[in-house]
Formats: C-alpha cells, sequence, structure tokens
C-alpha cells in the first residue's frame, strides 16, 4: 500500500528525520493559509499524488509569493496528472503540500528494501541524488552502493556511517547523517513498510540534512497490525475496479483488453491470460476468485469483471481443487442468471468433481459455451469475442 | 523414499483443531498420509479426528515421533508456528498459510540460518498448495487424485498452475515422482533451486518440471544451477508473459536483480541455459512427454 509524500514526511519526522516546514491543503484557500504560516519568502507547492517524477509532470510548482501559491494550487486541486510513473490514466490530485524552500547545496539518494534474493533489508544510497534510480542504476550503475543488514542485529552504526561517507556528506555532518539513516530504517522496521525512498536527500545551504521527497510502500500483509497505517490508504489514487474487488476480497487488475477473466489462483490466472494472448484476444483483467468460491462470492466476481464497459466476452477458468466443480458450476449458473449476462460466456472446470460440474452448466438451459482445456477455453473465448465485435461492426 | 516425504513420513498438523486445518487433516488422512496428531496450544491432551492433540510441538516429536509438519495457523501466528516446528526439531515444514507480512517471513528465514546446515528444517511455502508423493504420501492441500506416480519431479509457485500441469500430465500417462509447491510470497522457505538439488540426487525422478512466474531471481538461479550441475533434463514454464509491465511496486526495487525479472527476459536466459521451454501452458504436459521420449 502507497501512501502520500506528506504522509511518509510526518512518520519519518517522527523518527527523528529532518523535513522542511510544510502543511497540507484540500483547497485554494487552505493553501494561502499554509503559505502564510510557513516563514521565508519561498513555497513550494507539491501535488499529492501516489507516483514518482511529478516534477516534470508539472505536479511540483515553487513560488515566490502567496499570489503565486494560490494560482499554483488551483492549477493542481481536481487535476489529473500523468507522470511517465502513473500509467496514461493518471492520478487524480485532490491535495497539495505546500513546503517552505529549500536552498540546496548538495543531493543524495536514500532508499531501504526488502531485498527477496538476500532476505534482508538493503540499504542504497549514491552521491547523485535527484535523478531516479532506474536511470542511474543504467548509467551510472558504480555509483550506487548497497549495504546488506542483518536482520537480527539490525542497521549498525557503521554500517550508517560507511553510507554517509559513500553519499559524499561532509564530516562535520556525520552525526546528523547516522541519526538520519538509521531513522529511516527504524521507520521501515517498525512500521513494516517494504520500500522506503528519499530522493532527493539534500544538504542545504545552512549545513542540514533534509528530506526533501518522501516514498513509502507498505506491506498488506502486514496492515492487520498496522492500524495507524491503514488509515492512511487514498483509494481516490487506486483503479476504482481494484478498490471495488478489495472490497469483497478477491485480487483484481484492471487491464485494456475486452475478454473477461475469472480464474483461481494466480499463476493459473496469469498462465490462462497468456493462453488469451497467445490465441490472439486480449485480457481485461486478472481475476483471482480464490480457493473457497462460494456461489455468492461467484457472482460478485461475475459482477466486478462485467462492470467494465470493455468486456465483449467472458471465460471462467477453474481448477478445482479445495474448490468443487459443482459449487463452482452453481455460482456460475446463477451468477448468469441473476445478472442477466448478455455476453456469451466459455466455461471451463477441472479437477474435483468435474463431471457433476459439467451435468449442472448443460442441464441449466443457459447459453454458456464449454471447453475441457485451457488451449480449447482460450481460442472459444477469442472466437466469441470476434464474433461478437463482427456483429457490431 | 521419494524425497521430503513418503508413506512413513510421521506427520502432524499446526493448527489441527481449527476448520481449515480439521478438514485438511482429514483429506490427508484419507489419502494415505501418516498424520500422527496435531498441535494446538491449550488444547493439548484433548483427542481429535481420533488423533492425539498437543500443547506444543516438542510434545509431539518426544511421544509421537512426529518428523513432518503442515501450518495452517492464521497468518498473524503462522510465523512462530514454524518456528517452533524448527526449533523442535521437526525435518520438514509445509506452510500453507496465504498473507503472512513479509518481515516475519525474514525473521523466520533468519531464524532457521542458525542453525547448522545438517539440523536446519526444510521449509516450503508459506501461501502453496504443499507437496505431494503420489500414491505415498499428500503433505499439502492439492487434489491428490489428479496426481498419478512416476517418474516427473514437479516444482512450481503457483497452486492450481501446478494441478493443472498435474492433470496434463496424467491426461499423456506420465506420473509424478514427487510435486513440491513453495508458494508465491516474495521470501519463502525454499526456492526453485533448493527443490531441484533434491530431485537431481532422486534415483526415481528422471526429468524435472519447474512452473515459475514473473518477479524475483529465483527462476534464473534455478537455471543456472541446472547448467551447472545436473544431469537430468528441465523442463520449464513461465506464468505471466502478457503482464503489463509496472504494476509490481518497486520502483527501487528494480535496480537490485542485475537479470531479468519479467517472464520474456526469464524465458530468454533459461533458453539460453539450456532448459526446455513450454511454450504455452497447455503444452506443459505436452513438452514433458517429449523430453520423456527422448530419454
Amino acid at each position: 500500500m502507497n501512501i502520500h509524500e506528506y504522509q511518509a514526511k510526518e512518520i519519518l519526522a517522527g523518527y527523528g528525520v529532518k523535513i522542511a516546514e510544510g502543511g497540507i491543503a484540500y483547497s485554494v484557500e487552505e493553501a494561502a493559509q499554509r503559505a502564510r504560516e510557513i516563514e521565508g519568502d519561498v513555497w513550494v507547492v507539491k501535488a499529492q499524488i501516489h507516483s514518482g517524477a511529478r516534477g516534470k509532470a508539472g505536479g511540483i510548482k515553487v513560488c515566490k509569493t502567496h499570489n503565486e501559491v494560490e494560482t499554483a494550487a488551483e492549477e493542481l486541486l481536481g487535476k489529473t496528472l500523468v507522470t511517465h510513473q502513473s500509467g496514461p490514466a493518471g492520478k487524480l490530485c485532490s491535495r497539495v503540500y505546500i513546503e517552505a524552500g529549500t536552498k540546496i547545496a548538495k543531493e543524495v539518494y536514500l532508499s531501504f528494501l526488502i531485498d527477496r534474493s538476500t532476505e534482508r533489508v538493503i540499504m542504497v544510497g549514491s552521491a547523485q541524488g535527484g535523478m531516479e534510480i532506474e536511470t542511474l542504476a543504467k548509467e551510472h550503475p558504480e555509483a550506487i552502493v548497497k549495504i546488506y543488514i542483518e536482520p537480527a542485529v539490525g542497521l549498525q552504526d557503521f554500517q550508517a556511517r560507511k553510507m554517509a561517507f559513500a553519499l559524499g556528506l561532509d564530516s562535520s555532518l556525520l552525526n546528523h547523517a547516522v541519526k538520519t539513516i538509521k531513522g529511516c530504517y527504524r521507520a521501515l522496521r517498525d512500521l513494516d513498510a517494504n520500500i522506503l525512498e528519499i530522493n532527493p536527500l539534500v544538504v542545504s545551504s545552512n549545513h542540514e540534512i533534509i528530506a526533501l521527497d518522501a516514498k513509502m510502500a507498505f506491506d498488506e500483509n502486514a496492515l492487520f497490525r498496522r492500524h495507524k497505517i491503514a488509515e492512511l490508504r487514498d483509494n481516490s489514487q487506486v483503479d476504482p475496479r481494484e478498490v471495488a474487488a478489495a472490497e469483497v476480497g478477491l485480487s483484481y487488475v484492471g487491464l485494456d483488453g475486452d475478454i473477461g477473466c475469472m480464474i483461481n489462483g494466480a499463476g493459473l490466472a496469469m498462465a490462462t491470460m497468456d493462453m488469451i494472448k497467445l490465441a490472439g484476444g486480449e485480457p481485461a483483467n486478472f481475476l483471482d476468485v480464490g480457493g473457497g468460491a462460494s456461489a455468492e462470492r461467484t457472482e460478485k466476481a461475475f459482477r466486478l469483471v462485467l462492470a467494465d464497459q470493455n468486456v465483449k466476452a467472458m471465460l471462467v477458468n477453474i481448477f478445482a481443487g479445495i474448490n468443487r466443480c459443482d459449487w463452482i458450476a452453481e455460482g456460475v449458473v446463477q451468477a448468469v442468471k441473476n445478472i442477466g449476462m448478455q455476453v456469451p460466456l466459455v466455461v471451463r472446470l477441472s479437477g474435483t468433481n468435474v463431471e457433476e460440474g459439467r451435468r449442472i452448466i448443460a442441464d441449466s438451459g443457459l447459453k454458456i459455451i464449454t471447453a475441457d482445456t485451457l488451449a480449447e477455453a482460450a481460442e472459444k473465448v477469442v472466437a466469441a469475442r470476434n464474433q461478437v465485435v463482427a456483429q457490431e461492426g | 523414499m521419494a524425497i521430503l516425504i513418503d508413506e512413513s513420513t510421521r506427520i502432524i498438523v499446526q493448527g489441527f483443531t481449527g476448520k481449515i486445518g480439521t478438514f485438511h487433516a482429514q483429506e490427508m488422512i484419507e489419502y494415505g498420509s501418516n498424520v500422527v496428531g496435531g498441535v494446538t496450544p491449550g488444547k493439548g491432551g484433548q483427542t481429535h479426528l481420533g488423533l492425539p492433540v498437543f500443547n506444543t510441538v516438542k510434545e509431539a516429536v518426544q511421544q509421537v515421533g512426529a518428523e513432518a509438519s503442515i501450518v495452517f495457523v492464521p497468518p498473524a501466528f503462522a510465523a512462530d508456528s514454524i518456528m517452533e516446528a524448527a526449533d523442535a526439531g521437526i525435518r520438514y515444514c509445509v506452510s500453507i498459510t496465504d498473507g503472512i507480512p513479509t518481515q516475519d517471513m525474514m525473521t523466520v528465514k533468519n531464524f532457521l540460518r542458525r542453525f547448522p546446515r545438517k539440523e536446519r528444517m526444510m521449509l516450503t511455502g508459506p501461501n502453496c498448495a504443499g507437496t505431494i508423493s503420489p500414491g505415498r504420501s499428500m503433505l499439502g492441500i492439492m487434489p491428490g487424485h489428479i496426481y498419478s506416480r512416476g517418474n516427473v519431479g514437479v516444482v512450481g509457485r503457483s497452486g492450481t498452475l501446478g494441478y493443472e500441469a498435474a492433470d496434463q500430465m496424467r491426461l499423456l500417462g506420465i506420473g509424478i515422482s514427487t510435486s513440491v509447491g513453495i508458494g508465491g510470497d516474495p521470501i519463502i522457505g525454499s526456492s526453485h533451486l533448493d527443490v531441484l538439488q533434491k530431485l537431481e540426487k532422486d534415483p526415481e525422478t528422471k526429468v524435472a518440471l519447474m512452473i515459475g512466474e514473473i518477479g524475483g531471481p529465483m527462476e534464473v538461479d534455478a537455471g543456472i544451477f541446472f547448467k551447472e550441475n545436473m544431469t537430468k533434463p528441465l523442463v520449464a514454464y513461465i506464468a505471466g508473459l502478457t503482464a503489463p509491465e509496472g504494476r509490481r511496486m518497486g520502483h527501487a526495487g528494480a535496480i537490485i536483480s542485475s537479470a531479468g525479472e519479467s517472464a520474456a527476459e526469464k524465458v530468454a536466459i533459461l533458453k539460453e541455459l539450456g532448459v526446455t521451454i513450454c511454450p504455452t501452458p497447455s503444452l506443459m504436459g505436452q513438452t514433458v512427454a517429449e523430453v520423456m521420449a527422448k530419454l
């Protein structure tokens, strides 16, 4: 789960990381008020969206007067920003963060994340801040420093010092740097974050180390014990279809194609999508209906898939292990009847009680296309989709 | 014996008396697995499904000689249960539980590394379907009837995609020596490579099938192991060839692995390493059959 920059900064400030003075605003008036509260003669108005690369997309504006702050806020609030990380649909900006301008003497990069291969937290730094880390990794891999942290003992001072020197921070700032670096690590560990990235971490002209940007992402599996973090969820930054799916406990990812899918198991879902594409179609979604697919859950999944107006045909592919094909079949029949489904439906059932499941589908009298194998299912659903398109066209 | 488990392996169920633990314990017993009891803290001394319930894993090891365990404990407590099993001297543990926090798994792996290699418990999962040696023992939640006994060793991240593979092979008359689900979480007990090491040494396994997916470096590591150390053929399918890029969380994550993490990149690397690739998921059985025919 992602959070906004200002929320991450608030968290980090609690761990001893210095941030610039700032405040959040939901309206132009609030933005002006925040600017008046913050001393100085330069303010930065920053769009709060769950995406990086906001600067290039016009989401960060430097202002010299209160009037400019108002104008910047007016421009950003309610606007959908498309960055090269946000996806083509972009992200809606409904709050802006007003921050005191910082005079920058030096910019560096610092991040922490959980590394899958070493199963440890890894601290990544570079003396070249401000640049996107992917670009840096490609163009100057030698400029990136990685330090692995032993889970049992945690981040040690010598490791923090090593990073501070690698970042090229002045010796006079060493203590402050160690405090900042250790604070970040503690925030990641204490709060079950997967990623914490500060880009840039800057040294200001008055010799302070300041987190000028902050990104944190949290482990969804740990939110049950991180209630305060869970409250920071901002559904306006997530595909509404995914939000609706999460509410009923289904795993859904919206895609750009027109063949709706309902499958059990993430691996089989990905494999089925591969098959659809190989058969010449494009999946409209990834949907893992999970192990215990009751009739009610099946109907919810159908509604979710069919809520996408692009869907021209739908494929159900179930390999029943804990599930039983007869239960799934009953759920499918009930869903088709209750929803009054119009688009063609292909159902492929396999596994536990498959004969019984197929009989229920056949006896239902509904226009459901059945398939025995994965390949046949993909071919049939693509053919059905093409027929719909031909009729429309 | 097959790798990991066989008909004599003494199994306990952690989270035995819960709804899910009960259901799957019954299924395993019906399949013929040698389930000798279970653990539910606070319910020690009771009898469940005609078998003894223990307060601790240690008691189960001491009193009924438990060697393997399967964990159905809820996510918040599962890491603790896995570590308890390791501490008690369980040899092999399968964690079915889905939704364990990543940092908990980091702790578990760190805990396991403290044991000398010879005494270290093998863990597969979490978030997996378990392990089955068809006709002998099932330590998992899979539909046992779709697996027939034979000479193909299977390792995969996904449960249902593993069923699909087993079913395709069964329909072609190909059996399985052992099928191991390693789970879909970012940090898991054993990797593809760990299981391939065992399959390579297993006299009953003639061909190995690896079912991988996008993300992480594991499939490529396994491919390198295959090229350098394996005498048996390796067949692989990588799911997610058509999965859209950039839908994963990472940003900083991308810089960690020098090898590619998309399915297309993994397939290209594996091909170069001499692994036989299943071009589509509907051809897993067929591709294995072709490799078997050449033996």
